[in-house]
């Protein structure tokens, strides 16, 4: 922790900010362990999380379609200075005066040099304020190079880890493209949980090719004496244009039926509920409330800040009236391209589109409906005020849906039941017409 | 100008396809080799050279130059009666009908002889892509023999069974036809059809045995199978091969000999048969005429008997093979007029034209073309619906057989129902749809017209009628009211190497075929008369008849009329809801299939829902088939976070989009193309 002083002390120049930033954080790594109220406050146009991409892999994986270029003369100095320089000017060019949390991805970031993160920071710090509790995560894919890099990144201000462990069972792995075995996401758990303690988490997939319900239980069950506080987990979905998806379309691999992954899927919440995880989110699983804050962030309609090659951001740019536009950025995709146009405009946002309300509210009902704590109150009226949360609660679709038991009203407002997660992406377009209707409806009662 | 002035000035100017010529696009006079060759007396010829035969037709065929120059005007008033002969060629599809014409247009020096020269008369890219004709077209040839000119006008028809209507009107205007047989192939069935239509017609048959090049040919045996199938004599028939040009010549001579003048007397009052029209963009309807007595002007007044309406002749000319004007038509000859008509619906195909307040005898017309065939036609896209409107429109300018009424489904928006002359006829009309106007459209499985009878004096009121024709299903009255079922049914010929009798009598009882009679043509072939319901022989039956018989069997058939049938309605259900617009009307005996089909289809099409949903086909309260589809249970993507929630909205916002569309059937969302799946061929 020591080390995070250090980049930390630059002074604060936002005093005035303290007691903002000293008004209790709802989910801290020291907060109860059960979600009870919204796990964030009111949408604020001075605080952002701040993600950032490491687009380079060693090889490619069969599965994955993301933003990665495998190239084995990654050139860090200037990877370094560009990120520094975008981090930066977005930073500057935004409202945001405090980031909440910071997120290393990729691609690969483990294969990134720990000064490179640490430098991040720093200047981040310069620019805005990062608690020194902020969650600072990354992900770490467990080879023996990149767990004997965990120390270093640590002292380069790291707290929290998310292991790329995908499966214990070698031959997946191996139908995968991953690099590891299971013997290194074994080192490489014991050595994060040394490092970063309850701030380790376990990325696991389930439903690839040859896996039986059986296994899957065994598999997880194993895990979990393994790591015991957070853990992602995903049913492996296959991509255009990946390499499984060929295999798959040749009939050279079979992939479990949509009912095996259902079996499989539940038997997950089940077994992680009987170990004192809670659902937080569709795919993510905590115990002792150790929730991670970024991605909190996202599913609460947060503002997010993206510095990288292809990373996405949601930010609030000030209007010339005073008042606050959203507008969804992207930053250019290829690595090359990205770091010319950062050495040349001091940015790479190849878009940024302006977003409406409707936008932000659509977003908003997708994302707030995967979490426990569902859509609140205070997360509507912040976007809109035009049309109230009960008017949506009480349209057509969005009751039918409530009547059938798969989306259930709090106390805050409405979240999806247990059998409603399940099956989310049938329900959000239904209630999605619901939202444009009561827009439409009241666009139209106003110019009238 | 007269004709001879014509030639003399022309003499010089005819040519065929010197290559060194196509360099220089302009029209240049040089000596026609083959006519040399040939030692063809005189050679009447628009010779025109470009660098592309293509361009050049294709600008004749618009009418886009600027009016055109005095040296082609002609004066027919001195070919007489007596020197003109009308003729077709009728043949089974592939006989070579078309290479024949081809052939005719060259030896006469109709069209310059290059090898560029294939299907000259079909103009239309569907005609050229499969290698069918569907529009009648006409040409012109003249051609001298025993020193006199004679003009042979060749009425070029379709070939296939959908077209007989074009084939019949066409034949009004002729006094002969040429039977083409393929060496090879033998009769065929459209060769029998063809030839009832001729004989009924009283028309002098010119028989011909082409393809006589070909290694396998067997002329000996299909002129014997002529023998006894049309009571030919072997010797009257001419062996040719178009291809080639051989015993091509003969033809001419034959024509002439074979066939009489039309029976027409130019010092008669004036009056002409309209025959065919089409439709032409800028110029608006083209009517081809034969003029029976008379003569015909340009500028002069014409009386449409029909409608009385008068019209100015603005121009008139022959085809030759393209449109060439010249001052009269004279008694006998075939042409064409242009006058101020909009629409082809002015221009009534067998309506008779003749001077203002005379008195002639008016032609009795044509029976107008009966839709056999209905199919639904509707646009991919709503948006897109004006776009097949004005398509369809413009289309159907040029075909009047096709019969439109709008129609709307739930689930497939706006479109049309269509009345088709047959398959081909549906085939060949959404092709062009297609390639000629570039819209998408769908296109539903085809059904027939039914006919029921209703009872009880308030039911027929209400229906308009006892008798009621059902084109849409969704339209059948109430079984309870219901006396009695009637289906269209059709008389198929089937000629068939006889090994295969067998297979094709059970393919023809499956289809609920009654074979009437049946007839070995020579000692290998046999020859079927089948009576059919016309529903079963839509879909598939002629692929399944190709399968069963390697290929070597020939189908055709034609209209005949009602039945009595037992007929039911096969309602579909999902979860209870019914769904109208897949109701099917069928024979008793097929409704578990037709329920078992199409529920399997829509088990496949329909995804699954978070709740089950039980398919079922049903006849009244009867249920013939059942599927169930399962509900699933997981349905969410795994990850979303930053780059995935914009993924993600815009999918969610595309799929919102989508359910406002989407057709509803009680709670369970059917997508569009599970109804396409199932309603299309």
């Amino acid at each position: 922790m020591a080390s995070n002083i250090i980049y930390r002390k630059a002074v604060n120049p936002y005093c005035k900010l303290w007691k903002v930033l000293n008004t209790p954080r709802w989910f801290s790594a020291q907060s109860c362990s059960k979600p009870v109220e919204g796990p964030s406050p009111v949408v604020n146009k001075e605080r952002a999380a701040l993600y950032v991409h490491w687009p380079y892999c060693k090889r490619r994986c069969t599965y994955c379609n993301f933003n990665k270029y495998i190239s084995n003369d990654v050139n860090h100095e200037r990877m370094r200075r560009c990120f520094q320089v975008e981090a930066t000017n977005l930073l500057r060019d935004s409202p945001v005066r405090e980031i909440t949390s910071v997120f290393f991805g990729g691609g690969t970031p483990s294969l990134a040099e720990p000064r490179t993160l640490g430098a991040v920071l720093e200047t981040v710090s310069k620019e805005a304020w990062l608690a020194p509790e902020a969650e600072i995560s990354m992900e770490i894919n467990p080879t023996s190079i990149e767990t004997s890099k965990m120390k270093d990144f640590q002292i380069a201000g790291v707290n929290r880890s998310s292991i790329g462990v995908q499966t214990l069972n070698d031959s997946a792995l191996r139908i995968l493209g991953r690099d590891h075995h299971s013997k290194d996401s074994l080192r490489c758990l014991e050595k994060a949980s040394e490092v970063f303690k309850k701030r380790t988490s376990v990325d696991l997939m389930f439903g690839y090719p040859g896996q039986s319900l059986d296994m899957w239980r065994k598999e997880l069950t194993q895990m979990l004496s393994l790591c015991d506080h957070h853990i992602s987990l995903y049913q492996l979905t296959l991509e255009r244009g990946t390499q499984l998806f060929k295999d798959v379309a040749a009939g050279l691999t079979v992939m479990p039926s949509t009912d095996e992954m259902a079996d499989m899927y539940f038997a997950a919440i089940e077994i992680l509920d009987s170990h004192g995880f809670s659902q937080y989110e569709v795919s993510n699983f905590a115990k002792g409330g150790n929730y991670c804050q970024h991605n909190i962030a996202y599913w609460t309609g947060q503002q997010y800040i993206g510095v990288g090659p292809g990373s996405h951001g949601r930010v609030w740019r000030p209007r010339e009236d005073g008042t606050h536009q959203r507008h969804a950025c992207v930053q250019t995709l290829e690595p090359e391209n990205w770091m010319w146009e950062v050495e040349k405009f001091g940015h790479a946002t190849r878009k940024s589109t302006s977003q409406t309300n409707r936008d932000i509210l659509e977003e908003l009902v997708s994302v707030c409906l995967r979490t426990a704590w569902g859509l609140s109150e205070k997360n509507w009226s912040a976007i809109v005020t035009s049309v109230r949360l009960d008017e949506f609660l009480s349209s057509p679709q969005t009751v039918h849906w409530i009547q059938k038991g798969f989306l259930r009203k709090t106390a805050e407002g409405l979240k999806a039941t247990p059998s409603g997660l399940a099956i989310l992406d049938s329900i959000l377009p239904d209630i999605l017409v619901d939202i444009d209707t009561l827009m439409t409806s009241h666009r139209l009662s106003n110019q009238t | 100008m007269s004709l001879q002035h014509f030639f003399r000035h022309n003499a010089q100017r005819v040519c065929s396809a010197c290559k060194q010529l196509h360099n220089q696009a302009v029209i240049r006079p040089h000596r026609h080799q083959s006519a040399v060759k040939h030692g063809l007396p005189q050679l009447f010829s628009d010779v025109i050279h470009a660098h592309n035969f293509s361009k050049w037709f294709f600008r004749q065929r618009r009418f886009a130059s600027s009016g055109p120059p005095n040296k082609y005007s002609v004066d027919l008033s001195q070919f007489p009666v007596e020197n003109i002969r009308n003729f077709s060629i009728i043949a089974h599809v592939d006989h070579g009908k078309s290479t024949l014409a081809d052939r005719l247009l060259e030896i006469t020096g109709t069209i310059p002889k290059v090898p560029q020269n294939q299907q000259v008369l079909d103009r239309l890219q569907v005609e050229r892509e499969r290698g069918i004709t569907v529009k009648a077209q006409t040409a012109s040839l003249i051609h001298t023999h025993n020193g006199q000119s004679y003009l042979l006008n060749l009425i070029d028809t379709p070939g296939h069974v959908d077209f007989h209507y074009e084939v019949s009107r066409s034949l009004a205007a002729c006094q002969g036809v040429l039977l083409l047989v393929d060496a090879n192939q033998g009769v065929q069935a459209q060769t029998v059809a063809n030839f009832t239509l001729a004989l009924e017609s009283d028309l002098a048959i010119v028989p011909v045995i082409n393809k006589i090049d070909l290694k396998a040919a067997q002329p000996e045996v299909v002129a014997h199978q002529m023998n006894s199938i049309f009571g030919i004599s072997t010797d009257e028939i001419l062996k040719i091969s178009a291809k080639k040009g051989t015993g091509v010549w003969d033809i001419l001579t034959a024509v002439i000999e074979r066939i009489p003048p039309p029976k027409a007397d130019a010092s008669q009052p004036m009056k002409a048969l309209l025959f065919d029209s089409w439709y032409d963009q800028y110029r608006g309807v083209i009517a081809n005429i034969a003029v029976g007595d008379g003569v015909i002007t340009k500028g002069e007044k014409v009386v449409c008997m029909s409608s009385k309406k008068v019209y100015e002749v603005h121009e008139i000319g022959f085809m030759h093979p393209t449109p060439l004007p010249v001052e009269a038509l004279y008694a006998g000859q075939v042409g064409y007029i242009i006058t101020n008509m909009r629409n082809t619906e002015e221009a009534q195909i067998g309506d008779t034209f003749c001077h203002e307040r005379s008195d002639v005898q008016a032609h009795p017309g044509f029976r107008p073309a009966k839709a056999m065939v209905f199919a639904g036609l509707f646009p991919s896209d709503q948006s897109e619906f004006v776009a097949l409107r004005s398509a369809v429109e413009r289309l159907t300018l040029n075909d009047s057989s096709v019969s439109l009424h709008s129609d709307s489904s739930p689930a497939l928006g706006q479109g049309f129902r269509m009345g088709f002359l047959g398959l081909l006829h549906l085939d060949v009309f959404c092709q062009r749809l297609e390639q000629e106007f570039n819209t998408s459209f769908i296109v539903t499985s085809p059904n027939v017209p039914f006919k029921v009878k209703v009872k009880g004096a308030k039911n027929i009121k209400e229906h308009g009628g006892s008798e009621v024709t059902i084109l849409n299903p969704c339209h059948m009255p109430n079984p309870s009211v219901i006396e009695e079922y009637q289906e269209p049914m059709v008389k198929g010929t089937i000629i068939c190497p006889d090994q295969y009798l067998g297979s094709v009598t059970s393919l023809c009882l499956d289809r609920r075929g009654l074979i009437e009679d049946q007839l070995n043509i020579d000692n290998t072939r046999i020859m079927l008369i089948i009576r059919f319901p016309l529903n079963e022989i839509l879909v598939d039956f002629f692929d399944d008849l190709k399968s069963v018989t390697s290929g070597y069997a020939s189908f055709d058939y034609e209209d005949a009329g009602y039945e009595i049938s037992s007929l039911v309605k096969v309602d579909f259900m999902l979860n209870g809801s019914v769904v109208d617009e897949l109701a099917m009307i069928c024979h008793t005996t097929r409704a578990r299939d037709t329920a078992r089909r199409v529920c399997e289809k829509l088990r496949e099409t329909i995804p699954r829902q978070q709740f089950g949903i039980i398919v079922q086909g049903a006849v009244r309260s009867k249920i013939l088939a059942r599927e169930d589809i399962r509900p699933f249970r997981k349905d969410v993507t795994a990850k979303c976070y930053g780059g995935d929630i914009s993924r993600k909205t815009k999918l969610l916002k595309r799929q919102a989009e989508g359910k406002k569309k989407m057709r509803k059937i009680g709670n369970i969302d059917v997508p569009k193309d599970a109804f396409i799946k199932v309603l299309k061929r």
